[in-house]
């Protein structure tokens, strides 16, 4: 089955107060191609679940998210989201803030079809006073231990990019870690995965082993090729992050003026245009150095 | 080059000795002190110790924190969800940072203020609550005031030692905050109700300049030792090899 769509296709799919999940991992391999189609579409009250990076920050500004589900928003070289933190702090967004491995926890037990997992995380902390929901369940066995009952958390749609994909569905990162991608998926009643280019089934082997092929057909409804998708967070092999790009991407939550003015130039575009304008501005700035590895490498 | 450490390499070499006996466990460090410190562990009493490149490996060896760095040696894959399986199971100390800190260790980096509407959104929780109920615990506040030494933190994302003690034994049992160390000293939890003791002052730091940079009362014993110096071999370690361009000197005011 030929699964190739459009972005408009894919995002056309939204409506008001939707959950939807937004794969990669702060600054690093986010659709950002379909973030920029929301951003553009009138959809709005969405929750989002994020391992939140400008993914998140963007939408907030943009007015679409009625609630947050993460354990952080960050944009890894610049610690925090401006447009998130202001989105925090004027009261438009509310968090559902978990432990980052509980959060895992939940879209894992929406994936294979369990009401909730057991963990330990989150106990004594204040995840329990900001999500009230959350439940004890005490051991079966003899050890009779009381756990938090991570509840599912169920994906109305999943969004991810990937470096490589088939026509059917099968994908492939080829950078260092897959994130929670294949879980959104799974947590997800409709999945649609951009990628940096759609190849044959036959050359997807030749990009890496066969473990990089962690997304398979049954875990996607629709494919869309959308080169430079993830930009400006990473997506290695094929392009690091673009450090200046969200240097000034942070810098346009300075005030109105910076944030229209960004606006305009980047996010009131067709992502064609939005692609062929990083293409000119990258030849004017072939001289300048920048500054950072393609690996986004930080000391740690 | 100066004989004398610098108040970071203090730091640095406190936090190696806080990995003494941890053996062969992974460690994550915040801040660029910590990672120093992980690192003089490791290339002193601590080898089995490992740590990762920052990204989803393992590193063999010891890279440096700053300066040329040769291509690392990979030792293993150790992506996110590997990360959070391994910490789930206990093979991990983290060094983590805290914008706010409590007299039984309860840790904030989450938000200030109301969390429904705060007045400064800070990076969330991350993998706090888990960490502190999952594995040992220290954490590095590189800036010590009233400002992160607080009465009471506005959201607990690390878990203190009282909230531990409301928890039933077996909830707590992986629970340990080993040691809290600043730019002006080192605190455990060493007394009778795990409240924040004042274990050593950096040279140069007096228990008065500490007293007065905490917001709450610190367990403050008759006799305060001072921080050990790092010996020479440390500081040649450190300056030569871990981190010749000083990135942990700009980290401590």
């Amino acid at each position: 089955m030929n699964k190739q769509t459009t972005l408009a296709a894919a995002v056309g799919e939204l409506r008001d107060g939707m959950t939807i999940g937004i794969g990669g991992w702060g600054s690093r391999r986010k659709p950002m191609a379909i973030v920029r189609e929301i951003l553009r579409s009138p959809v709005k009250n969405l929750t989002v679940m994020s391992y939140g990076g400008p993914d998140v920050g963007l939408l907030c500004k943009a007015g679409k998210v009625k609630q947050l589900v993460s354990g952080f928003v960050s944009l890894d070289s610049i610690p925090l989201d401006p447009h998130f933190r202001a989105a925090r702090q004027n009261g438009s967004v509310e968090f559902r803030e978990l432990d980052e491995g509980m959060f895992q926890w939940g879209l894992y037990a929406a994936a294979i079809r369990l009401p909730f997992l057991p963990t330990r995380a989150g106990l004594g902390s204040s995840v329990l006073e900001i999500n009230p929901e959350l439940k004890l369940v005490r051991s079966p066995y003899a050890d009779g231990e009381e756990l938090i009952a991570m509840p599912a958390l169920a994906l109305d749609v999943a969004f991810i990019h990937m470096n490589r994909a088939d026509a059917k569905g099968n994908g492939q990162y080829l950078g260092p870690d897959v994130y929670f991608d294949d879980v959104m998926c799974g947590a997800a009643k409709r999945r649609f995965m951009s990628c940096e280019r759609v190849v044959e089934t036959k050359e997807l082997l030749a990009g890496g082993a066969v473990q990089t092929l962690r997304i398979n057909r049954t875990m996607i409804d629709g494919v869309i090729e959308a080169p430079g998708g993830a930009h400006f967070t990473e997506c290695p092999p094929d392009y690091g992050r673009d450090e200046a790009f969200q240097r000034e991407y942070a810098a346009s939550a300075k005030d109105d003026e910076n944030w229209q003015r960004f606006k305009a130039e980047w996010l009131d575009v067709s992502e064609a245009d939005y692609q062929a304008k990083l293409q000119d501005r990258r030849a004017r700035s072939e001289t300048q150095p920048s500054g950072v590895d393609p690996a986004g490498r930080r000391s740690a | 080059m100066s004989d004398v450490a610098t108040r970071a390499e203090v730091c640095a070499a406190a936090i190696s000795d806080n990995f003494r006996g941890d053996g062969e466990i992974l460690v994550s460090c915040f801040g660029s002190v910590p990672s120093v410190g992980a690192r003089l562990a490791k290339s002193t009493h601590a080898p089995d110790l490992l740590l990762t490149d920052g990204i989803a490996s393992l590193v063999d060896g010891v890279q440096p924190v700053s300066g040329k760095r040769a291509t690392p040696v990979i030792e293993a894959w150790m992506p996110f969800r590997s990360v959070f399986d391994l910490l789930w199971s206990g093979r991990r100390h983290v060094v983590m940072m805290a914008s706010q800190i409590d007299r039984f260790g309860n840790q904030n980096f989450s938000a200030a203020g109301a969390h429904a509407k705060p007045s400064a959104q800070l990076i969330g929780m991350r993998g706090a609550p888990g960490n502190t109920i999952s594995h040992p615990t220290s954490y590095w506040v590189p800036n010590h005031s009233k400002q992160t030494f607080v009465e009471r933190v506005d959201v607990v994302c690390g878990v203190g030692y009282d909230r531990a003690a409301k928890l039933s034994p077996q909830q707590r049992r992986f629970h340990e905050i080993r040691r809290v160390i600043s730019n002006l000293g080192v605190f455990d939890f060493a007394t009778p109700d795990r409240r924040m003791r004042l274990a050593s002052v950096h040279p140069g730091v007096s228990v008065d300049e500490i007293v007065e940079n905490t917001a709450f009362e610190l367990a403050i014993p008759d006799d305060v030792p001072t921080t050990r110096e790092p010996t020479g071999s440390e500081l040649a370690l450190m300056r030569e090899q871990l981190d010749p361009e000083g990135f942990a000197n700009k980290e401590v005011r």
